[in-house]
């Protein structure tokens, strides 16, 4: 230890906050800033390939250049059918996300504290896994209809695997030492988990989330693909049928967004609880 | 206080631990157990904290039998172990839920103030130095007011400076509740200087091998002839329990020869 840093620690100075100055700079710090270079990339692939279509090099029947695409966009916008495809869509996808997140969590907790519902349950469920997700469509349809049920039940099957596995595989990986501090304080089965193993596993658990939320993308498509006359994959699917390229790639467009969007959303609300944790934070 | 009773350990893997061993720890005492590398001395303590359990034999505090956990028993790991996800103040207070958030706040400003880090309530963990998380996990373990607080190499990962620091900050805080202390360490100096009585163990499998009392005024300085004589003493039952050890480990390295 330093001498001036071993003083700081007998006087008792809290150490003060690494705060870093960020390095100023007009035009530069804009064109470095996370959202302009994120933006960068599509936008120039846009402009080669509206180019490429004003000079005759793509076919417009099969490739409707970005202009048309957003004029597409624009419509269904207008007209107030794309905010109910989108309301549609997202709804399916959250209530799916959550059964499939509360049981995952649940199952997957369970899994991983005790060894005895592990051995019972885990072979069964990765068996279960290896289903094509598709596969589980007939069968939901047969049984729930072709409503609501069938499909939030299919997104909530795709949410679920990845927050299970997620979860018990994270509890299994705690550190023994840190757990022993928690049976030095003599907590509870369910203390334990709540106090010691939920947050030891939060990091993992959000990615999990996340791995989850994508899959519940997915799987809204395939859902959407049968029997439904509403949602972007309706959208798709209809593009298709009435031979509308424009309204596909806006529809896959509207689901790039969408997606990364709900992300980041998950993203900022679970940041206040990981303060704790300074990750790798690569410089430039 | 506390009082090993003919303990012997055998873990699960046919290691035999610990024989024939029975000690007894008086009311705010202050025991040293030190030996060589294996000789049982983590083993001990675990079987102490009710981490582990003997396979025969018996631990007791006042007169309870120890076979899990104890709230008179606390114990201080040789790294600090803290928890991440709490700040400073929610590890030390980790082990008060049951008490009003008032009084648990109390008792935490206040040992922050003891181990010299008051106004560091919300750091992470991640932010202290080794030597301030050590402090901190003492702090955790004694808030808790145990009667028996044990000990597991709590400094050996520390440089020299801030080992003497936390040697004193450690006798500082037993004065202010006197509870039992049991320190297993591997270093003769703090032995001597921190204990009332110093056990050397003998490994394989661990056991007794003397106890040595330490009659030296406190404060105490590693200077003096007195302590030197002492230390002396201590260092010749420590060659001799290794000594033992040693002729058993060369007909073990004959065998070995060439092993690598
Ligand atoms: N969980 C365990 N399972 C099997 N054997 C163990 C276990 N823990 C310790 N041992 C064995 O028991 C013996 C005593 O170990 P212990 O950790 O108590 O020694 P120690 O005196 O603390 O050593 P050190 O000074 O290196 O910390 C060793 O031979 C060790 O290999
Ligand atoms: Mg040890």
């Amino acid at each position: 230890m330093a001498r001036a840093e071993l003083t700081a620690d007998l006087v008792g100075r809290p150490a003060p906050a690494a705060r870093r100055a960020r390095a100023g700079g007009g035009l530069a710090a804009i064109l470095s800033s996370p959202l302009v270079l994120g933006l960068a990339l599509p936008v120039l692939l846009a402009l080669v390939w509206e180019a490429a279509a004003a000079l005759g090099l793509t076919s417009r029947r099969l490739m409707p250049p970005p202009s048309a695409i957003f004029a597409t966009l624009f419509k269904l916008a207008a007209s107030g059918d794309l905010w109910e495809h989108i309301w549609i869509t997202t709804w399916r996808v959250a209530v799916g996300f959550v059964i499939g997140t509360v049981a995952g969590t649940l199952v997957g907790a369970a899994a991983g504290y005790s060894g005895l519902t592990r051995r019972l349950v885990d072979p069964t469920l990765q068996g279960l896994r290896a289903v094509p997700s598709i596969a589980w469509v007939p069968l939901f349809i047969l049984w729930l209809g072709i409503f609501e049920q069938s499909k939030v039940a299919l997104i909530a099957v795709g949410v679920f695997f990845p927050v299970y596995l997620g979860v018990m595989g994270e509890i299994l990986s705690v550190d023994r030492k840190i757990v022993e501090v928690g049976r030095v304080f003599r907590l509870s089965g369910p203390a334990l988990v709540r106090r010691i193993l939920l947050p030891a596993i939060l990091p993992a658990y959000i990615l999990a989330l996340r791995a989850g939320l994508g899959l519940g993308w997915m799987f809204v498509v395939a859902a959407e693909f049968m029997g439904a006359s509403q949602g972007l994959g309706y959208l798709l699917v209809d593009g298709q049928q009435l031979g509308k390229p424009d309204q596909i790639i806006a529809s896959i467009l509207v689901f790039a967004v969408l997606g990364k969007l709900t992300d980041a959303l998950l993203v900022a609300a679970t940041r206040p609880f990981l303060r704790w944790k300074d990750g790798f934070a690569p410089a430039g | 206080m506390l009082r090993f009773d003919q303990i012997e350990k055998i873990y699960p893997n046919g290691t035999h631990a610990l024989t024939h061993l029975s000690l007894e720890l008086d009311a705010g005492e202050i025991v040293a157990i030190i030996g060589g590398s294996g000789c049982g001395k983590s083993t001990l303590l675990r079987l102490a904290a009710g981490l582990d359990r003997p396979s025969s034999g018996s631990v007791s505090v006042e007169d309870t039998v120890i076979t899990a956990p104890h709230e008179a028993v606390g114990i201080v790991f040789q790294e600090p172990r803290l928890l991440p996800w709490l700040d400073v103040a929610g590890n030390i207070g980790f082990g008060l839920t049951h008490l009003p958030r008032a009084e648990r706040h109390e008792r935490v400003v206040r040992a922050l103030e003891r181990i010299g880090l008051a106004g560091y309530e919300s750091a992470w963990p991640r932010e202290l130095s080794g030597g301030q998380a050590q402090r901190v996990s003492i702090a955790r373990a004694l808030v808790a007011r145990p009667k028996v607080l044990l000990l597991d190499e709590p400094f050996s990962a520390l440089d020299a400076f801030t080992r003497a620091d936390l040697q004193h900050a450690l006798l500082a805080l037993w004065e202010a509740s006197r509870p039992t202390l049991a320190l297993v360490t591997h270093d003769v100096e703090e032995a001597i200087l921190l204990a009332d009585r110093v056990v050397v163990m003998q490994p394989s499998p661990g056991r007794v091998f003397k106890e040595i009392r330490i009659d030296l005024p406190r404060p105490r300085h590693r200077l003096d002839d007195a302590f030197i004589a002492v230390e002396r003493r201590v260092l010749h039952a420590l060659d001799g329990s290794l000594g033992l050890a040693r002729q058993r480990a060369s007909t073990q390295a004959n065998v070995a020869v060439g092993g690598w």
